[in-house]
């Protein structure tokens, strides 16, 4: 089968696409150069991304059982694990597929076009697409917003490496600035499918239980523990940071996120500055927030903000992705902070987006080469007053 | 003052096949050659020689008409049976069949009460020049140049690297007069930097006419790079000179015997070596000579200097110049299924993602030419910065060079470095790229533009 993908045989022009499938199956039979190292490290890219794909599946596994369990709250049915996972399943795992069969095939094709090797990137972003996406939104937009993300957001670029944005990220962006009604409000995180809604019961995600304290004065942790208290689906911290709550499919559940940060920090492959960095500035800005007071959402404890809504999950998978992050260590410290800052800005002050941290995220992306400018400025500044004294 | 610097960024590489300190007893090389390639200045080399010619230890053989003081003679005395070319005629090797007894060219001990230009050019005239490397750009230096300090590293790091006191059992006496004559060449000092780890070596203990300086931490602490970093880095417009401490007893053995005396001892160490240990030969030497024991030297590399920045040789090719170690590694030509995701505690890496195991293992590791991977573009960020223990920005530094940004490469640091100084990085960089080519690939922009 290889000469026919070789240089002359007849499929020529898809040999990128034969290579990167042999390669999965077998790592290549590549050896070094004469001159230059004669031995390489054996991780590869490879070995990286899948890391990160790793790192989320405690996530995702999370996300599927809490979706069954939101639809069995919500239409006041009894579900066994079983039933719950299996009803996560039937509606997370059409999402996936299609990110990764549509993500991938436009990946083919412009590596195709370009003649590039195909790079093990879109394994990481085709599972994060998923991830931050509403459980029950149509597959056709989430076909749209991957292909969006993966031409728009990094192929113009040049591919893997080049781009500026994180393509996750953008492929949300890209749905919530265009089809806002399956992304946003209270009805879109709970399927009810034929059966309607228990009385009392309530859609709304955490933040908006949060902002709506606000403009009706009740405090914010009340509201929050009294919310679906009767049907034993309450937003106690405990709830939030376990992740019983609705949300996109895999940021819900803080415990889950923390697991794969611990993974991510343990193999090295994210930096523990960004995570660190990213809850540190909302728990600052959390405190701020609660010295200024001006409504209850601002007098809200600010460790809540650390639990809600996708602020671990962004901070821990989205921040991290070391091509749309700052590069330079001390960048990485400013860039981390200032995603967890901007989180609570967004949240606390802004009616429009209860949710922050994605466009902090894509915010401090297109700040990272700044910050990266000067980090590096003030090295070359060393060197050349090194150079004059 | 001599310093003492502790460093932590690098990366040791444990592995199998150390040379013992002891010598073997082989059978002498009986062909040497001289590779211009192993001098990444020389930009119009000319053959002063002639195939069928007769030659003694010190003849004149290659100068580079570029720099005609300086000249590149023959390692042993015999006869020039090849004067090898390639593609454009373009000069590869100038090979010497050697005799049973080595004679010299003999000039007289050298007065070092001589002025500096004078020493100089003795020095360029007589063979062991090119020992001395200018910083930067890791070229062979100019004997006009005054550079402001010159530096010698005592002791290599680098895989299975000899240990430096024992290539120079014996040659104490000269390597204090190599240091005394380079003393004189600069205006600046003369940095001899040992190992802080371990007890000063009795041949550099007492050294005279030089700062003794205390480097200790992982590779690349001995690497003569990181040193000029944290003793007296280079900027823009500096001139240092770097020896080698062979180079340096050399040098000497020319001041008080007058002689080029080209015999050195080289460590045969890696995995796929059959017989580890040292051996006394001279520099150029063939390295058939060295394979004894081993069935199918073609299935294997042979890598004339160490795994990092050493030079694949074919089984009878030749000892680089700079080299004082052959290294035999398996080849590493294979498919391997699912290489990227099987977990493995036995195969070397600096990384520890998932499956990769070898960070809990503290014994040595054996390891292959295989690349583990295919070349891609730089994705992940912070690893170059681990194994760079100089304030230096690797990833920006190869960005810059990639798009050719000269002020950019200039303000970023190429002139601190050369290929050995980010050979680490590189193999490390799960990216695979080939960036000790890059480095070289800058500093040929910076050097020609």
């Amino acid at each position: 089968m290889k000469p026919n993908f070789e240089k002359g045989g007849k499929w020529e022009k898809f040999h990128t696409l034969y290579e990167g499938h042999r390669t999965i199956a077998f790592a290549p039979d590549l050896i070094t150069k004469s001159k230059g190292a004669q031995i390489k490290d054996a991780t590869d890219l490879k070995r990286v991304m899948i890391t990160v794909v790793i790192a989320m599946i405690p996530a995702l596994l999370f996300g599927i059982l809490n979706i069954g369990h939101q639809h069995f709250i919500a239409t006041g049915a009894e579900g066994t694990f079983l039933d719950k996972a299996i009803f996560g399943a039937l509606s997370v795992l059409p999402i996936l597929i299609v990110s990764y069969a549509v993500g991938l095939a436009t990946e083919f094709t412009f590596c195709v076009i370009r003649n590039h090797p195909i790079s093990e990137g879109y394994l990481v972003t085709g599972m994060l697409i998923a991830l931050v996406m509403p459980p029950f939104i149509p597959l056709w937009q989430v076909a749209l917003a991957t292909i969006f993300a993966v031409v728009i957001g990094k192929e113009v670029f040049g591919g893997t490496g080049m781009n500026i944005l994180n393509v996750a990220m953008t492929a949300r962006a890209f749905l919530y600035f265009a089809y806002p009604a399956q992304i946003s409000g209270d009805l879109v995180w709970t399927y009810l499918g034929d059966k309607t809604a228990v009385d009392g019961f309530s859609g709304a995600t955490a933040l908006a239980v949060a902002y709506n304290s606000s403009v009706d004065g009740t405090p914010v942790v009340e509201a929050l523990n009294s919310h679906n208290a009767a049907l034993g689906a309450d937003y106690s911290f405990m709830s939030m940071f376990m992740g019983w709550i609705p949300g996109s499919i895999g940021e819900t559940s803080t415990l889950m996120a923390l697991i794969g940060a611990v993974i991510l920090i343990a193999t090295g492959v994210a930096s523990w500055k960004i995570i660190v960095g990213g809850f540190s500035g909302a728990y600052a800005m959390g405190l701020i927030m609660n010295a200024l007071q001006v409504n209850e959402f601002m007098a809200m404890p600010a460790h809540y903000h650390l639990v809600m809504g996708g602020l671990a999950f962004g901070v821990v998978f989205m921040a991290t992705d070391p091509v749309s992050a700052a590069q330079t260590e001390l960048g990485k410290w400013i860039y981390g902070i200032l995603i967890g800052v901007l989180t609570v800005i967004i949240r606390v002050t802004n009616p429009a987006y209860p949710e922050g941290i994605m466009l902090a995220v894509l915010f401090m992306n297109v700040v990272a080469p700044l910050i990266d400018h000067y980090v590096v400025k003030a090295n070359k500044t060393r060197r050349l007053q090194r150079a004059t004294v | 003052m001599s310093k003492i610097v502790k460093l932590k960024k690098g990366f040791d590489l444990k592995l199998v096949g150390k040379a013992p300190l002891e010598f073997l007893q082989v059978a002498a090389a009986t062909t040497f050659a001289i590779k211009p390639s192993d001098f990444p200045g020389i930009q119009r080399p000319k053959v002063l020689v002639n195939e069928g010619d007769t030659v003694k230890a010190g003849t004149p053989i290659l100068m580079d008409k570029a720099m005609d003081q300086v000249i590149y003679a023959s390692p042993v005395s015999g006869e020039i049976v090849e004067i090898k070319r390639g593609d454009k005629r373009k000069l590869l090797e100038i090979k010497i069949l050697a005799d049973a007894t080595v004679t010299h060219e003999k000039s007289g001990a050298l007065d070092l009460g001589q002025d500096r230009a004078t020493l100089a050019g003795k020095l360029a005239a007589s063979g062991v020049w090119p020992n001395v490397i200018q910083r930067p750009f890791g070229i062979v230096a100019n004997p006009a140049d005054n550079p402001k300090a010159i530096f010698v590293s005592g002791f290599d790091t680098h895989p299975l690297a000899p240990e430096v006191p024992f290539l120079l059992q014996g040659e104490e006496r000269y390597f204090q007069a190599g240091i005394d004559a380079l003393s004189k060449l600069t205006t600046g000092k003369v940095h001899l930097n040992v190992d802080g780890s371990k007890a000063v070596p009795a041949i550099f203990s007492g050294i005279k006419n030089a700062q003794v300086n205390q480097f200790s931490g992982p590779h690349p602490a001995g690497n003569v790079g990181t040193q000029i970093h944290h003793l007296d880095p280079i900027n823009k417009g500096d001139v240092a000179w770097t020896v080698s401490p062979y180079g340096v007893a050399q040098i000497g053995k020319f001041v008080l015997e007058g002689i080029y005396d080209a015999s050195k001892v080289i460590a045969l160490t890696g995995s796929e070596m059959s017989q580890k240990g040292y051996v006394k030969t001279y520099t150029g030497a063939n390295v058939s000579a060295f394979l004894g024991g081993i069935a199918q030297p073609e299935t294997l590399r042979i890598i004339s200097g160490n795994v990092l920045t050493g030079e694949k040789v074919e089984k009878d090719g030749y000892l680089g110049f700079y080299h004082n170690q052959v290294t035999i590694i398996p080849e590493g030509k294979y498919e391997e299924f699912l290489g990227w995701l099987k977990p493995s505690a036995t195969k070397l890496s600096f990384h520890k993602a998932i499956g990769m195991f070898s960070f809990l293992k503290s014994g040595e590791f054996k390891v292959d030419t295989n690349t583990h991977g295919e070349e891609r573009p730089f994705v992940v960020s912070g690893v170059f910065e681990k194994v760079m223990p100089m304030d230096i920005l690797p990833t920006y530094l190869f960005k810059a060079i990639v798009t050719e940004d000269f002020d950019e490469m200039e303000e970023l640091g190429l002139y601190e470095v050369i290929e050995e100084d980010v050979a680490l990085c590189e193999f490390v960089d799960p990216s695979k790229n080939e960036l000790q080519e890059l480095v070289r690939h800058g500093i040929e922009l910076l050097m020609y533009n």
